[in-house]
């Protein structure tokens, strides 16, 4: 009878400190759904935290909204129903700060560099930023109000390569996709992209020297509805475990 | 020079088997009821309805024939086709309409506008070549289809009820202005229609077809004095009834026998005008042979005549005035006598 | 002259049918930075995205025109085994979103397509990323209209007029272009019409079979998209809007097939 008891004082002595596991709130009073919009580069990392954060939050539910950034900043400013805002830029953040949209101050949560991205096994031979302009390739990129793309012709300008991309896609993973379907040789993405597209691409790696840091902040849009359970998952992309996380998928350090 | 055409097709609940012959020089009407196949036979020697055997030659010159295959296209052969409903092109002015034959040949502009302007003119209806067909009454939208099918000098024409979409009283003078084109028409004319009247008055042969066959032919006189079907002798307005003759008599099917002057044997058909049957109230002395009892099934006024069909032994419609029919003091379903002589009975061979 | 009152069975909803579209409408003018107008309207990419947009469209239309009343013609007049089926999928860009319509480009006609692979290595010519690309997504998902009006034109047409003019020596061509074609014109141009109309909306097909640059394959909806959130593409999504309007108006009833 005693060595029940002991078991069971055992038992939830230990549930108590695994409900402590990384730094995900435990706060039993978040539930309900928040709505993450996040830069498309993003995709892979997102979701894989989303899981984590709700098997460690069994009341609350993360839905998902990956767009190219400029295209959330509308849908959050025409009143789509964000809670959290994941940007893959300062210059887009501001916008929605200074449109008044975002409560509170964002936070830088995780950097990026950019990357060739190329068919399987390089068939066009590039190795660097002057390739693209080599006759016969076909480069792509992404529209310059994305950040992708405004890093991309920043990383261009400072090699002093002259290219005219055939196509400005709307967001990286249209890039990646037509890289993947042989429809374009090369583009320029975000090191965290190739590694998500796995054996589908080759990357070819750009000096630092030539790179060009994105930096991704992160914020609670004013309107949303559920500002516990927003702030909460802010705190656990910010927090070590999510940090870390990030950074399996290969993303830089926040700072 | 002649058109001679055999066919045999189905087309729905319609089984045709006709041939038809159609010489230079006559106007042949193809009278039937509705339902008939005339329109259909019409087509298919226009070639715009397949038939599964037969033939149809031109001139000599093979249009159509089953057995070796040989199928000339509708534009290819030398017609004029009017329309029931004319199918006047509405997005064409007038003159443009009666042109189209021409212009399909090849004809040029210029040319085909002369030529089609002088039909115009022909028909009386040069004042509106520049109209649309929706501007025209029915019975100059008549005129624009004759003209147009004649345009193009053909060598057949074929008219599908030509006056049947008129009123009645524009009716009678079309059929005039009708009656001269034809006359005037130097190629073979077949005409269809539904109206004896309109048969007899633009044809000099008759054919008269019921359910896809042929049930007689010959001049108006012919088909209207020796009627060979029921069809017939409605139009016309006699008694026909069938029988075998033999020795100044005829035994109808019933086993009624009538007598009739004439030396005719075997299978005849026996005619009897309305208007020599007498109605009594009771049975009449005197002459008449041919009497019989029956019943008023029906009683008809038409105008200054009364027609009272009568059920019976031998049913037959009589004719008579309407002072008579009060005198009678006949009412529908009155017993009556009926009877005529043996010299009003008309018998012609079946 | 006495007109008969309206049924307010009928007035009520058709009250807020037009609603729906007009107030959306009214929200983009009203929301419009009118201040920027003149700025956003001269940027050379504007002019040059109108002007790709509807010489596209255009020639889109003509695409659909000569591919699409034969095949609307065998389909009203021809019967052979498999029509309704190669109805159905002739059909099918309507109701397929138009992104997955593009990737149905690419993989018959993109560099490693089907057909693409074979004209790369044969001829040379690639036709994602360029105008003719545009062109092909934009027929690709316009066509269907026009063969619909088209094809119900054709079967309701009464064709004794085609034996008419069949018996007064006009060939098979000559029936089909004088009298034919002039019959069903309304339903062609209402075709047309409404087949130009969805090719100049194109947006899905367009940018991922075809991609997107200013000049080339940059139409006014990759242009409008790719400026969001800047208020400037509210500017651009009326000045197509315009367009479109005058086009429309100015047809008054006669694409909707009255007498």
């Amino acid at each position: 009878m005693r060595n029940r008891v002991i078991l069971v004082v055992a038992a939830i002595l230990l549930a108590a400190c695994g409900s402590t596991s990384g730094n995900a709130s435990t706060s039993p009073s978040i539930g309900g759904t928040v709505s993450v919009f996040a830069a498309a580069s993003l995709t892979a990392a997102f979701n894989a935290l989303g899981t984590s954060f709700q098997r460690a939050n069994s009341g609350v539910t993360v839905r998902f909204n990956f767009a190219g950034t400029p295209t959330l900043v509308t849908q959050i400013e025409q009143g789509a129903g964000a809670d959290v805002f994941a940007s893959a830029d300062t210059a887009n953040m501001a916008k929605l700060k200074g449109d008044g949209f975002a409560a509170g101050t964002p936070q830088v949560f995780a950097r990026n560099k950019l990357e060739i991205v190329v068919a399987p096994g390089n068939p066009k031979g590039i190795t660097g930023l002057a390739d693209l302009a080599k006759p016969g390739v076909i480069y792509i990129t992404e529209a310059p109000t994305v950040p992708a793309g405004k890093y991309a012709l920043q990383a261009l300008k400072m090699a002093g390569v002259t290219v005219t991309p055939k196509s400005l896609e709307s967001d990286v993973k249209s890039v990646v996709g037509k890289i993947e379907l042989g429809e374009a040789d090369a583009g320029i993405v975000y090191t965290t992209d190739v590694t998500a597209a796995g054996s589908k691409v080759t990357g070819v790696p750009i000096p630092d020297a030539d790179n060009v840091i994105a930096i991704y902040p992160i914020v609670a849009v004013k309107a949303t509805t559920n500002a516990a359970a927003a702030n909460a998952f802010i705190a656990y992309v910010l927090s070590a475990a999510g940090q870390a996380k990030l950074q399996s998928f290969g993303f830089l350090t926040a700072s | 020079m002649s058109l001679d055409a055999s066919i045999r097709l189905t087309l729905g609940p319609l089984d045709l088997d006709m041939a038809i012959t159609v010489e230079e020089g006559e106007v042949v009407a193809l009278l039937g009821p509705n339902g008939a196949g005339k329109t259909t036979l019409l087509r298919a020697i226009a070639g715009l309805a397949p038939f599964s055997s037969g033939h149809v030659r031109l001139d000599g010159k093979v249009l159509e024939d089953s057995s070796t295959r040989q199928y000339v296209p509708t534009e290819r052969r030398p017609i004029g086709f009017v329309f029931q409903d004319y199918l006047l092109f509405p997005h064409l002015t007038v003159q443009d309409n009666v042109a189209f034959g021409l212009r399909s040949r090849g004809v040029p502009r210029q040319v085909a506008a002369e030529r089609a302007s002088r039909w115009l003119d022909r028909v009386g209806l040069k004042d509106y070549s520049r109209a649309r067909p929706a501007e025209l009454s029915g019975g100059q939208r008549q005129r624009v289809a004759l003209a147009r099918a004649l345009a193009p000098d053909p060598r057949l024409l074929l008219l599908d009820e030509p006056l049947a979409a008129l009123d009645a009283t524009t009716r009678a003078d079309v059929r005039r202005d009708l009656k001269r084109h034809l006359e005037s028409f130097e190629g073979i004319r077949l005409v269809v229609t539904h109206d004896p009247l309109e048969a007899v008055a633009l044809a000099d042969r008759l054919v008269v077809m019921e359910n896809g066959h042929l049930v007689q032919t010959g001049t108006a006189a012919d088909v209207t004095e020796h009627p060979r079907s029921q069809y017939v002798a409605d139009l016309v307005g006699v008694n026909l009834l069938r029988g075998e003759a033999a020795h100044g008599s005829v035994k109808l099917a019933s086993g009624q026998v009538v007598a009739a002057a004439g030396a005719e044997l075997g299978a005849v058909f026996v005619v009897v005008h309305p208007r020599a049957v007498a109605v009594h109230r009771t049975h009449p002395e005197g002459s008449p042979r041919n009497v019989w009892s029956g019943r008023a099934s029906s009683i008809e006024l038409m105008g200054n005549r009364v027609r009272v069909r009568i059920d019976g032994a031998v049913p037959l419609v009589a004719e008579v005035t309407p002072a008579a029919l009060r005198e009678l003091n006949l009412v529908e379903g009155g017993e009556v006598w009926l009877s005529f002589k043996a010299t009003d009975v008309g018998v012609y061979p079946a | 002259m006495r007109q008969e009152r309206v049924p307010i069975v009928i007035v009520v909803p058709a009250a807020i049918g037009a609603a729906f579209f007009i107030v959306p409408l009214v929200g983009l003018i009203v929301r419009s930075p009118w201040g920027d107008a003149v700025t956003a309207l001269s940027a050379p990419e504007t002019f040059e995205a109108l002007k790709l947009s509807l010489i596209a469209s255009l020639s889109a239309t003509a695409v659909a025109v000569v591919l699409g009343v034969p095949l609307a013609w065998v389909y009203a007049r021809v019967a052979f085994p498999g029509r309704d089926l190669l109805r159905a999928l002739t059909t099918l860009p309507m109701v397929l979103p138009p992104v997955v319509g593009g990737i149905a480009l690419l993989l018959a006609f993109g560099r490693s397509g089907l057909l693409g692979a074979w004209l790369e290595n044969t001829f040379g010519i690639t036709l994602p990323f360029t105008t003719v690309g545009v062109v092909m997504a934009e027929t690709f998902v316009a066509m269907p209209f026009l063969i619909l009006t088209v094809e119900a034109g054709l079967r309701s047409m009464d064709r004794r007029y085609e034996e008419a003019a069949r018996a007064l020596g006009a060939s098979r061509w000559r029936v089909f272009i004088r009298v034919t074609l002039p019959l069903i014109g309304p339903s062609l141009f209402a075709g047309a019409v409404l087949c130009w109309a969805r090719a100049l909306g194109e947006f899905g097909a367009t940018i991922t079979f075809a991609g997107n640059f200013p000049g080339v394959t940059q139409t006014m909806p990759l242009a409008v998209y790719l400026l969001l959130p800047q208020e400037a593409s509210f500017i651009l999504s009326l000045v197509l809007l315009l367009v479109s309007l005058v086009v429309l108006v100015g047809l008054k009833d006669r694409w909707l097939g009255s007498a």
